[in-house]
């Protein structure tokens, strides 16, 4: 399976997949093949090509649907990442929605897009964001879920898995709790749909967030998921080309239907294009092998960390791919730095979960966020690399 | 300059930097500065009097480089009129961004000569210049 992926052929051990991931030839392929032998816009034409773009682009959203299995393809709707679709989900739906004094609970080892956007709210329509407390292993619990619950809550937006300790939240549960006290559920899927099966009906989710090009497919292109009577409220925070039906001189103007009122504009088709081929490689090699690889990496990782002597491991006990670690009286981007020049790819700081510091104490860490293609071989060279770091500075300065 | 001693006195800056630990006084103006891509973090202060540079002051967590840049640039600016220190500020810039610069105006800050090798870790070094230039620029505006 590594002779899928061209870019591995250089040598380069890449431990950075919670940033992006790489892409397999497939997928190079699919867009490739866009641009050099079938240009043409979607939705418009009468010829060949344009009724080809048609047809694969909207096959992706019914790969798209079947992934997570949503109840419809309507549901599924493309944005350029899942920044924008959390965003439109925000200012689409929640501003419209909520009322002052609602309140709206997050955690605080959530990414900033989904953090941010809801303090805008907070600010202009005086929405509150409240945090539902960690456990000491950082960690949300439905317990914790259950008691942060007013009658004033209106919203839960939380990470499935989260992108700096890679914890994974019983979003199952979670999700039939937010249903039994009418809360919406929000789901940001951007570190969990590329490991782990995510099924927006049987969790019970209302609104899920992710990218592709961090499961294999290209950059700027994101999925945003809504149950259907949501996203036929949501209003279009883009207007244009694509998304109408009719308008004339004295302003009237009426919409088409879902999905495709959402999606103003040239799609990016590439990307979409893009991103079915590599939905296609997912289901070929099956989350269950994806698991399965990714767990004995992860734990020859955590294991031989351990034997480290001077090495800080912040979630050593976690299930998901990401291990959080620093060298001791050793500044994390020092530490990425020096193991770049053994081309050890490894992101080093806060990883845009900048209120995460409050619960570990400490501002900013390395991550190693695995994928299926990582090996033992690559975490034999990583630890060779971490044990001679007495010489660090020799390397780095 | 020799590759070891530069390397020791940038290690020396990094592990016990000049200067470091901020303290309360009316007579210290701050300044926080942000690495964009937003791991550094640190707080300068100084205090100007009469046009002449008396102390700065630094604390925060960055990288070697940041923090030992930070330290020896303490050291170079202590004592210098708010001109001399602009025209340090603005010949090391020249001299991490590859230009033409006076190599004898920045005196030890010259360690830093080869970090144009390295470009990811450029924004590193001129991390506490920047913030000390906006400041010295801010100061000129009183």
């Amino acid at each position: 399976m590594r002779e899928d992926f061209e870019i591995l052929k250089s040598g380069l051990i890449y431990f950075d997949n919670g940033a992006t991931t790489l892409k397999p030839n497939v997928v190079v392929d699919a867009v490739k093949d866009y641009y050099t032998k079938y240009t043409a816009n979607a939705h418009r034409g009468d010829y060949d090509n344009s009724l080809k773009v048609d047809m694969l682009y909207e096959g992706v959203r019914d790969k798209v649907c079947h992934l997570i299995n949503a109840s419809s393809s309507s549901e599924v709707v493309f944005t350029s990442g899942a920044t924008d679709s959390l965003n439109r989900i925000v200012f689409g739906f929640m501003e419209d929605y909520l009322k002052e004094g609602d309140e709206v609970l997050l955690t605080v080892s959530e990414h900033a897009s989904n953090i941010l956007p809801w303090f805008y709210l907070q600010e202009k329509c005086g929405i509150v964001v409240r945090f539902i407390p960690l456990t000491a292993d950082n960690e949300v619990t439905l317990e914790n879920v259950s008691m942060s619950i007013t009658e004033k809550t209106k919203v839960i937006s939380i990470a499935h898995v989260t992108n700096v300790l890679g914890d994974i939240r019983p979003v199952q549960e979670i999700g039939k709790l937010c249903q039994e006290k009418g809360i919406l559920f929000v789901v940001d899927a951007a570190q969990s749909v590329p490991h782990r099966k995510v099924d927006v009906q049987s969790s019970h989710i209302d609104f899920l967030a992710f990218s592709a090009h961090k499961m294999l497919g290209p950059t700027g292109v994101g999925v945003l998921y809504g149950r259907l009577d949501l996203l036929s409220k949501m209003r279009p925070t883009s207007y244009g080309g694509g998304m109408n039906t009719s308008f004339d001189l004295e302003g009237n103007y009426a919409l088409k239907s879902l999905p495709s009122k959402l999606e103003a504009g040239t799609p990016n088709i590439a990307g979409v294009i893009g991103l079915g081929a590599a939905i296609d490689y997912l289901n070929h090699l099956g989350y269950e092998a994806i698991e399965k690889q990714e767990k004995e990496v992860r734990d020859y990782l955590i294991s031989e960390l351990k034997k480290i002597p001077n090495i800080i491991l912040y979630n050593e006990n976690i299930l998901s791919s990401n291990v959080a670690f620093n060298l001791k009286d050793v500044f994390s981007q020092d530490t990425a730095v020096y193991l770049n020049h053994y081309h050890i790819c490894v992101r080093a700081g806060n990883h845009c979960a900048k209120t995460l510091k409050n619960a570990i104490h400490v501002n900013n860490t390395c991550r190693i966020s695995l994928y299926f293609y990582n090996t033992k071989e690559e975490v034999d060279e990583l630890i060779r690399v971490l044990k001679d770091s007495e010489n660090i500075f020799k390397v780095i300065l | 300059m020799d590759a070891v001693l530069k390397r020791e006195m940038i290690l020396e800056h990094y592990q016990n930097p000049v200067h470091h630990g901020l303290i309360e006084s009316d007579e210290y103006q701050m300044y926080h500065t942000n690495n964009e891509s937003c791991i550094d973090h640190l707080d300068i202060q100084y205090k100007i009097v009469d046009g002449i540079i008396e102390d700065i002051r630094f604390s925060g967590e960055a990288c070697a480089i940041s923090t030992s840049a930070t330290s020896v640039m303490i050291e170079r600016l202590l004592g210098c009129s708010v001109e001399e220190a602009r025209k340090v500020l603005e010949n090391y810039e020249n001299m991490i961004e590859e230009r033409e610069y006076e190599q004898e105006v920045l005196k030890d800050l010259n360690i830093y000569e080869e970090t144009y090798l390295q470009p990811n870790r450029k924004k590193c070094a001129m991390l506490p210049f920047v913030s000390l230039k906006e400041a010295l620029d801010s100061e000129n505006q009183k």
